[in-house]
């Protein structure tokens, strides 16, 4: 990549798992709870080092949420750990009433999210979770798009006061932000700039996104990549500053369309600046067992796809 | 007029305590009458659990609540729609005015119907209503207080009904698990629920075979005879610390204390008219003095 160098290729799950631990180092009181899951989540350096603030919980997963909320009566800052299925849809009711409507000091770390968690197939492949998340009053989504990443908003997230939910992945996949670049919750980054049409991606597409505009570089379109990790607060301000300029958007997200980061995108521009966008997400189906490169590709969600939505948001400028 | 709740287990004697139940009761009849909402019936059959709790159990600071509750005691209401009777007695106790019982129910009250910390209500450390979830609040609290190097204790009620909801046995699972021993939870075990008795509903089985089961200390009470409630609940103190989490089964009737309301489900969600409500009264002398 011209403007973004590959660094690595790791899994965002192992982000998590280091930043847990750099943050159990550096504040006593943040505590973990898993699922049955803590191999899954990398949560063992963790459990090693800190056992006594570490909660085995087995598979119960609404007892954890609950469990999560009382620890913060008492001043800790607990981080659960399980797949986004069972973070999300399965406790739905736990984390609105006794987390978000509560206001409670709750982490909830997701991993195998969305298509790319490959060959486990639709019952664990959620895709209505950002969704789930940004509609409870209070919560905090972030969906961080590569290890290091994951490992600043993990650590990030320690010293934010208020429920988050957090989203990662399984698969490794390319690492292209620089360790020691500044993560600010709320902030979106404009990885590469550009006059023609605004990129806007989360999570694993950020890198298909940063593809894309190489590809629309080398047919003279100058797209802009904005890395939106965080889905709420949306950082409307610098949306709004990248649309005025090139005049059309493009969401990307490994999410069903309803829902996700570009139904957030779409809201301010209605209200803010009427322009054309389109939408690169799963049109509204379930998954299926593939690997994870497949899958992207068969629900519209790999390259080419971005690269066409682009080009049709430029016509209807 | 309020009565201060003690700091710590208190020389209350039991009359005293019965005499505080009926003002708590005549409270519960006259705020779900002033809203004509909410739910009297188990309110009524926890008094004297409530009353045995804050004036003579629980060792708190009503005057200096916080949301960690750190160096206190902590209760927490599980089953959240008998939320009448526990606003009496946080308000008579000395959480917050008495004359604030008129706004329950009411638009912009902190006396939400059921329980929230989102209106900043001191005494409330969690919104509950939405049943099942306040076991496993309470374990992690718990917890918090192991980690902290805190003694004091977590308290929980829960409706038996409620105990058909699949996280209560989950969370009960996990309590022994984790060596959870600060915890005393409780069960209104009054075997009625809105749709009828509980046995008819979805019946509960052995209940104390299913949590000793589990692996918990159980103890069973009569929750509406005052001197067998409080040393029933001091028996779970002096076993805390032991490697076990606690329940008690408390036996109690629904509507106890008003003639009309007792031992019927029918109570569980409707207010009295105008009429019922004189009858209610004219049955519950006033002894700290209505709001």
């Amino acid at each position: 990549m011209a403007n973004v160098p590959l660094l690595d290729q790791k899994d965002s799950r192992s982000g998590f798992g280091a930043g847990l631990l750099e943050l159990g180092k550096r504040d006593p009181n943040v505590v973990a709870l898993c699922a049955d899951l803590t191999g899954s989540l990398k949560m063992d350096a963790f459990a090693k080092a800190f056992p006594e603030r570490f909660f085995q919980m087995g598979v119960a997963e609404a007892n954890m949420m609950g469990v999560a909320a009382g620890l913060t009566i008492g001043g800790k800052i607990p981080f659960t750990g399980t797949f986004a299925n069972f973070s999300t849809g399965r406790v739905y009711d736990q984390i609105r009433q006794s987390i978000a409507y509560a206001g409670k000091n709750v982490k909830i770390c997701a991993s195998h999210a969305g298509l790319t968690l490959g060959e486990d197939g639709a019952t664990h492949q959620i895709l209505e979770d950002i969704g789930l998340m940004k509609m409870l009053p209070g919560m905090t989504v972030i969906v961080p798009c590569d290890f290091n990443q994951t490992k600043q908003a993990t650590i990030a997230i320690g010293a934010h006061e208020g429920p988050v939910y957090l989203r990662f992945g399984r698969p490794k996949w390319p690492v292209f932000i620089p360790a020691d670049m500044p993560f600010e919750i709320g902030k979106a980054q404009i990885l590469v700039e550009g006059s023609d049409v605004s990129i806007f991606a989360c999570g694993h597409l950020v890198w298909r996104a940063l593809q894309a505009a190489e590809e629309l570089a080398n047919a003279g379109i100058k797209a802009e990549v904005i890395n939106v990790h965080t889905i709420k607060p949306l950082d409307e301000a610098t949306v709004l500053a990248s649309v005025r300029k090139t005049g059309c958007a493009v969401s990307c997200e490994e999410h069903n369309r309803f829902g996700g980061l570009g139904d957030s995108i779409a809201q301010v521009l209605a209200l803010k600046q009427p322009l054309p966008m389109e939408f690169v997400a799963v049109n509204d189906s379930f998954g299926e067992s593939g690997t994870p490169d497949q899958l992207l590709q068969k629900y519209g969600l790999d390259v080419p796809d971005i690269v066409a939505a682009a080009q049709r948001a430029l016509k209807r400028k | 007029m309020t009565k201060p709740a003690p700091a710590a287990a208190s020389s209350v004697s039991t009359d005293e305590l019965d005499s505080i139940c009926s003002q708590v009761r005549r409270d519960i009849v006259r705020m779900v009458h002033g809203c004509q909402s909410g739910h009297p019936g188990a309110s009524l059959g926890c008094t004297e659990f409530f009353v045995a709790l804050y004036w003579s159990i629980l060792r708190h600071d009503p005057k200096a609540f916080s949301m960690d509750g750190i160096g206190q005691d902590l209760f927490f209401l599980s089953n959240g729609h008998i939320s009448p009777v526990w606003y009496s007695v946080l308000a008579h106790s000395g959480y917050f005015p008495v004359k604030e019982l008129a706004t329950f129910r009411k638009l912009d009250s902190r006396l939400q119907g059921h329980p929230t910390t989102h209106e900043g209500l001191p005494g409330i450390r969690m919104a509950s209503g939405s049943l099942g979830q306040g076991l496993s609040v309470g374990i992690g609290a718990a917890l918090a207080k192991k980690l902290n190097g805190d003694p004091h204790l977590v308290f929980t009620l829960h409706g038996d009904g409620e105990l058909q909801e699949g996280q209560i046995w989950e969370a009960a699972m996990s309590a022994p698990r984790h060596k959870v021993d600060n915890l005393i939870a409780t069960v209104d075990w009054n075997g009625r629920q809105i749709d009828g008795d509980v046995d008819d509903v979805m019946p509960l089985g052995d209940l104390p075979a299913k949590w000793k089961a589990f692996g918990w200390d159980v103890l069973i009470c009569n929750g509406n005879d005052m001197a067998e409630l409080l040393a029933t609940l001091n028996e779970a103190k002096s076993r805390t610390g032991k490697g076990l989490p606690i329940v008690i089964l408390m036996r109690t009737e629904m509507g106890q204390g008003v003639d009309f309301m007792v031992g019927s489900h029918e109570w569980h969600g409707i207010p009295p008219n105008d009429e019922q409500l004189a009858r209610a009264l004219a049955q519950l002398p006033e002894t700290l003095g209505d709001y």
